[in-house]
């Protein structure tokens, strides 16, 4: 066990757990944030991202021990983000979610998209979000919403 | 609100027989259950008289307006939590910024109304509960009503309501929730008027979900997000080949694994595993890690799914057990060869892999328990949690949880996860302990769309029509040796000839026949069941037909189609006039291609334009028509159809298969079975209704078949090659 200091949406927070952790059970085991879901383990679905220091990472692979005194945000914390909330407002506005469970990282994702590329091409959005897995499938709508919120943007 | 209203039980399985039934596992458990389901009902037994609902079980108006309306199913992502209420809301006249659904627990009174268990599946929740749902808003609205009018002392006539108020004819008015304990009080009508289509607010009105903020904010608790104080978190090393046995194992690493509490054997539905019960997720994933376990094989079978690949093929060249025997069983060989086609296809096991893996949170505490699980069939599993524990199912309180995904995998018959969860919980007295399924146990884990091949031989008549098909299938049976197994049909399973025994193509000599290979590897319906490789068999066979006979793919289903086969015809007819312009425009790479299919009483046509991109089928654009009755929710029929289509393209994948070597899954992860991701789902999907007052029927399986055919005979078109085994490893 070690302690670690973690900077998560703006408020310093302390672990006390195995170095080895992934940064995702600490969110939801430790930090009780559970917005952030478990999917693959191994980096393949998207379920787990975050924004580490504004990059889109799969927190489920990134241990606890590397996260330093990076910025964490999370799902729990995005509509504080001006781009953040017209990414969720959209996927509401556009009925995205049926399940609903790999939303959060899809979300994660597109913002991360949207502050990089404003105006993403279709190819920009398949090149961001290929690797976000949703089984219900919601891509056709998932694909609307980014592009409803990249005009408002 | 709480009306005082008794229960009508005698309709109601009693518990104790049914925990009886339940603890001989196969055999009688669903036959007292099924006596509700007509379709089941003994010969001559009298149709039971109606079942009331007590309202208060499905309504409950508090003092702020808030309307809270309970949803007897699992939500899991097909929008019947939005889509109940507002059949009950539009019937009360509520308030629908004020309506709040909430996810029923396990109790006679959220029973299926026709299928005698509460449960989802079958593509039947609002084709079940459509009815059901409406009465209690009228009921409900009739006793608000009643109260009104008694407090102004006029008739009930007088007073009208909207928006969750009830105005009389002199200007009084008065609030629901104002209304709500009186009305309580009042007795529930016999029977209501319901609204004529022409009268509803809400149905037929493209609604948006009720869960959609909390589902994009990370703030929706799923099963997997429960915590509660004190709990623990448990995995189970599940034994590699299905069946097998712990001989022994060595935990000394695994509990020298800071947070692991415990380690011991439990007993699986087949076989046994290893507990590792920690504080936390992780440590109990390293604590399983670092067990050593020797496994017990003896006496099991070893699947090798090329080996039954082989079996199966030797097993579709000769007659299985006869579902259809119609016209001359030897008109094929009065045609020549060269008008005949012989084709062989091959479908892959499947998993479901929903997104949240499998899970279920059991306390007990001895002489009762609680249980938390996004169950599809709440009836079975809390009845089993029951019998692992020694309970009275009364005893297991059963919350529905919101579940993440499931296309079939959360309705087993034998409720193996809650099982499992039940035998942890038994060693933990008083402790709560959620077990996890990783991904991995849930790639691995069995229960997959079964292993299927087709063989058919089609003679073609001079008018270019089939007029000889012989049909023979080859798979599990999914039914078979379950609760479920009354529901086989002369050794036929129903669910592995779907969608072939009941075509709706003409085809005057006509004869199906199937086997059910025994084989251990667990199945299970996977969403559309049958219609997955059915579908995909008679469409593309209709479209070489079609072909041959040098006749549009259109018109030439138009002429084979029964006359009755109305919803087929519409909806084919529909997608013809409304992909008409693009289909005329297409660029040189592109092809089309176009399959319809009618499951769980759903009319479906689909039309795709597909290219050849890195050796993969690329979906430029599909569109869609539907013929499912009245749409209660237009946009949520357009989401399923949407989504639905992308989801069918899983049996396309490239690595879109379950494969056993040696009695062992060679996958383990999304690296080695992939599912569709967005580049693999159509770009653009437009979906057209066929308008309709007639009863609804389902749409949350009846997208999935169409697309893979569809997009398959595009790719025909391009290459002119066929593609009969699946998964499509190379375009």
């Amino acid at each position: 066990m070690a302690t670690y200091q973690l900077n998560v949406n703006g408020q310093s927070k302390k672990v006390d757990v195995d170095p080895g952790t992934p940064l995702l059970w600490v969110l939801r085991e430790d930090l009780k944030m559970t917005g952030t879901k478990y999917g693959c383990g191994i980096s393949a679905c998207g379920a787990c991202t975050v924004h580490v220091d504004g990059i889109a990472t799969r927190s489920c692979v990134v241990p606890v021990s590397l996260i330093g005194n990076r910025k964490i945000t999370t799902i729990e914390a995005i509509a504080q983000d001006p781009v953040g909330r017209v990414v969720q407002d959209a996927w509401v506005e556009k009925d995205v979610v049926q399940c609903g469970y790999c939303q959060s990282g899809q979300i994660m994702s597109a913002v991360a998209l949207l502050k990089a590329t404003p105006k993403p091409t279709d190819q920009n959005i398949e090149e961001s979000m290929g690797g976000n897995l949703c089984r219900c499938a919601t891509y056709v709508r998932i694909r609307e919403a980014i592009k409803s919120a990249s005009q408002q943007l | 609100m709480r009306a005082a209203m008794k229960k009508k039980d005698d309709l109601h399985l009693d518990r104790r027989s049914f925990l009886c039934a339940s603890t001989a596992a196969a055999g009688g458990l669903l036959v007292s259950l099924y006596l509700d389901f007509p379709a089941f009902a003994q010969e001559g037994r009298p149709a039971p008289p109606p079942k009331v609902y007590p309202p208060d079980a499905f309504v409950r108006i508090e003092p702020n307006g808030k309307i809270f309306i309970t949803v007897n199913r699992l939500e899991f992502g097909q929008g019947v939590q939005t889509s109940l209420p507002m059949l009950l809301a539009d019937e009360l006249d509520a308030d629908w910024s004020q309506v709040v659904a909430e996810l029923a627990p396990a109790a006679e009174v959220y029973k299926d109304p026709v299928r005698g268990i509460q449960m989802v599946g079958g593509s039947g929740s609002i084709a079940t509960s459509f009815q059901q749902y409406r009465e209690l808003g009228a009921k409900t609205r009739a006793m608000l009503i009643a109260a009104a009018a008694k407090r102004w002392n006029v008739t009930p006539d007088q007073c009208r309501t909207a928006d969750s108020v009830v105005h009389g004819s002199g200007g009084q008015s008065a609030r629901y929730s104002e209304l709500a304990s009186e009305a309580g009080r009042q007795p529930v009508p016999a029977s209501v008027q319901l609204k004529k289509p022409s009268q509803f607010r809400l149905v037929g009105k493209p609604v948006r979900r009720l869960d959609g903020r909390p589902k994009c904010d990370g703030s929706l608790k799923f099963g997997l997000d429960l915590d509660l104080a004190g709990m623990k978190v448990a995995l189970v090393a599940h034994p590699p080949v299905f069946g097998a046995r712990v001989k022994s194992f060595d935990a000394a690493a695994a509990r020298g694994i800071e947070g692991v509490r415990d380690v011991f054997e439990i007993p699986l539905v087949k076989g046994s595993g290893v507990a590792i019960v920690a504080d936390k997720f992780w440590p109990a994933k390293q604590g399983r890690d670092h067990l050593k376990i020797d496994w017990d094989f003896s006496g099991l079978t070893r699947a090798d799914s090329s080996k039954l690949r082989v079996q199966y093929k030797q097993l579709a060249r000769t007659a299985g057990f006869s579902s259809v025997a119609r016209g001359d069983a030897k008109a094929i060989e009065n045609i020549a060869a060269s008008n005949q086609i012989v084709a062989e296809f091959e479908f892959p096991y499947l998993p479901h892999v929903p997104m949240e893996p499998l899970n279920a949170t059991v306390r007990f505490d001895g002489d009762r328990a609680e249980v938390w699980v996004g169950s599809q069939f709440q009836t079975l599993d809390q009845a089993a949690v029951a019998e692992v524990l020694g309970l009275k199912p009364e005893r297991v309180t059963f919350h529905t949880e919101m579940a993440g995904g499931g296309f079939g995998r959360r309705a087993t018959a034998d409720s193996e996860v809650p099982r499992e969860a039940a035998q942890i919980a038994k060693r933990m007295r008083g402790t709560p302990v959620k077990l996890v399924w990783s991904r991995e146990d849930d790639v691995r884990g069995g229960y997959y769309r079964p292993m299927v091949v087709h063989r058919v031989e089609i003679g073609i008549g001079a008018d270019g029509m089939p007029s000889a098909w012989r049909h023979v299938i080859v798979g599990q049976s999914l039914l078979a040796e379950t609760p479920f197994a009354m529901m086989m049909k002369d050794n036929i399973d129903p669910t592995t000839v779907e969608g072939v025994n009941d075509t709706h193509y003409i085809i005057p000599n006509f004869h199906v026949s199937a086997h059910h290979p025994k084989v251990n590897v667990p199945v299970l319906w996977w969403r559309s069941v049958g219609h997955t490789h059915s579908a995909f068999v008679m469409e593309t066979l209709i479209d070489e037909l079609a072909a041959r006979a040098k006749t549009d793919p259109f018109s030439y289903r138009r002429k084979l189609l029964k006359p009755e086969a109305r919803k087929l015809r519409a909806a084919l007819d529909l997608l013809e006039t409304k992909s008409s312009t693009w289909r005329r425009r297409l660029p040189k790479n592109q092809a089309v291609g176009i399959a319809c299919h009618e499951s769980f009483d759903t009319g479906v046509a689909c039309a795709v334009a597909v290219s050849i991109e890195n050796k993969r089928p690329r979906i430029h654009r599909a569109s869609v028509a539907v013929d499912c009755g009245l749409a209660v929710n237009p946009l949520s029929i357009e989401s399923q159809f949407q989504a639905g289509l992308a989801f069918g393209m899983s049996q396309l994948m490239a690595k879109g298969a379950i494969t056993l070597k040696d009695g062992l899954v060679e996958q383990r992860n999304f690296d080695e079975y992939v599912p569709p991701y967005m580049p693999d789902a159509p770009v653009a999907v437009d979906v057209h209704i066929v308008p309709s007052t007639e009863k609804p029927t389902g749409c949350g399986e009846p997208p999935v078949p169409v697309i893979s055919p569809a997009v398959v005979n595009a790719l025909t078109r391009l290459t002119g090659k066929r593609y009969r085994n699946l998964p499509l490893v190379a375009v």
